[in-house]
């Protein structure tokens, strides 16, 4: 059983490095992300929301959902731990 | 000379008096420093993320540098949980609340109907909401996984 797990392991990630092989190289500046959304971020991104760090602008605003289910699995995460651990005194 | 002899006789052997008053000093300015990356997250790096895990930093450092019970008297139990349930809520609440104001879910220039003050502006301040929101859900949840994970759900001793 060990020994089909390490295989599956193994031929998963092959799978998955094979699938990285298609992507465009790291800091490509021809690459979609990099000619469509960050131009249009680093142009627009102050005058739509006024704010000056865009890192903050991209993550609270442009890319909420993201941030929101975050928080949300940290807070499932917290909420397992107290589930499974908390006692309280008897 | 003899106080302090007594004082430190029956204390667990890790107690310092070194580290415990130098946490002491150091847990205020920690906590400034936290509040302060969560409110300057629009100018500079920083956020709900990085001000909520210095600020649950605090109190993991005091439940080091003391023990749980000192952790849990300044940040109580109750307290925490309440402020974690309320960061989470305030995220989706004000998502909730721009779709009810007749925008996008999470789309805070809807806002606007509220408190006119421009939906540029309301995109700025709902960052800001949102991002308090996260710091306060984070801090919680840090310091209770750190509760729970170092007492064994016990909450009377550990680490």
């Amino acid at each position: 059983m060990k020994a089909l797990a390490f295989v599956a392991t193994l031929v998963i990630g092959a799978i998955l490095l094979y699938g990285t092989m298609d992507f465009p190289a790291f800091g490509d500046p021809q690459s979609p992300a990099s000619t469509h959304l960050s131009s249009y971020y680093i142009e627009q991104a102050i005058d739509e929301t006024h704010v000056p760090n865009l890192v903050t602008a991209i993550l609270g605003d442009y890319r909420g959902y993201d941030t929101m289910f975050e928080t949300v699995v940290i807070y499932c995460a917290g909420l397992a731990v107290v589930c499974v651990l908390r006692r309280s005194k008897p | 000379m003899r106080l302090l002899q007594e004082r430190t006789a029956n204390q667990k052997s890790s107690d310092s008096p070194i580290i415990q008053t130098s946490v002491r000093i150091m847990v205020p300015f920690i906590q400034l420093f936290g509040l302060y990356v969560i409110v300057h997250g629009h100018y500079s790096p920083g956020g709900g993320f990085q001000g909520g895990v210095i600020l649950g930093a605090s109190f993991v450092l005091l439940a080091l540098a003391f023990d749980l019970k000192t952790s849990i008297r300044y940040m109580s139990e109750s307290v925490n949980n309440i402020l974690g349930n309320a960061g989470v809520l305030i995220f989706t609440g004000v998502a909730v609340l721009c779709s009810l104001f007749g925008g996008l879910f999470l789309d805070y220039s809807a806002l606007d109907v509220i408190i006119p003050m421009g939906p540029i502006e309301w995109r700025s301040f709902g960052i800001f909401l949102v991002e308090v929101g996260v710091g306060l859900a984070v801090m919680s949840i840090l310091v209770s996984l750190f509760w729970d994970l170092g007492s064994a759900g016990g909450m009377d001793e550990g680490l």
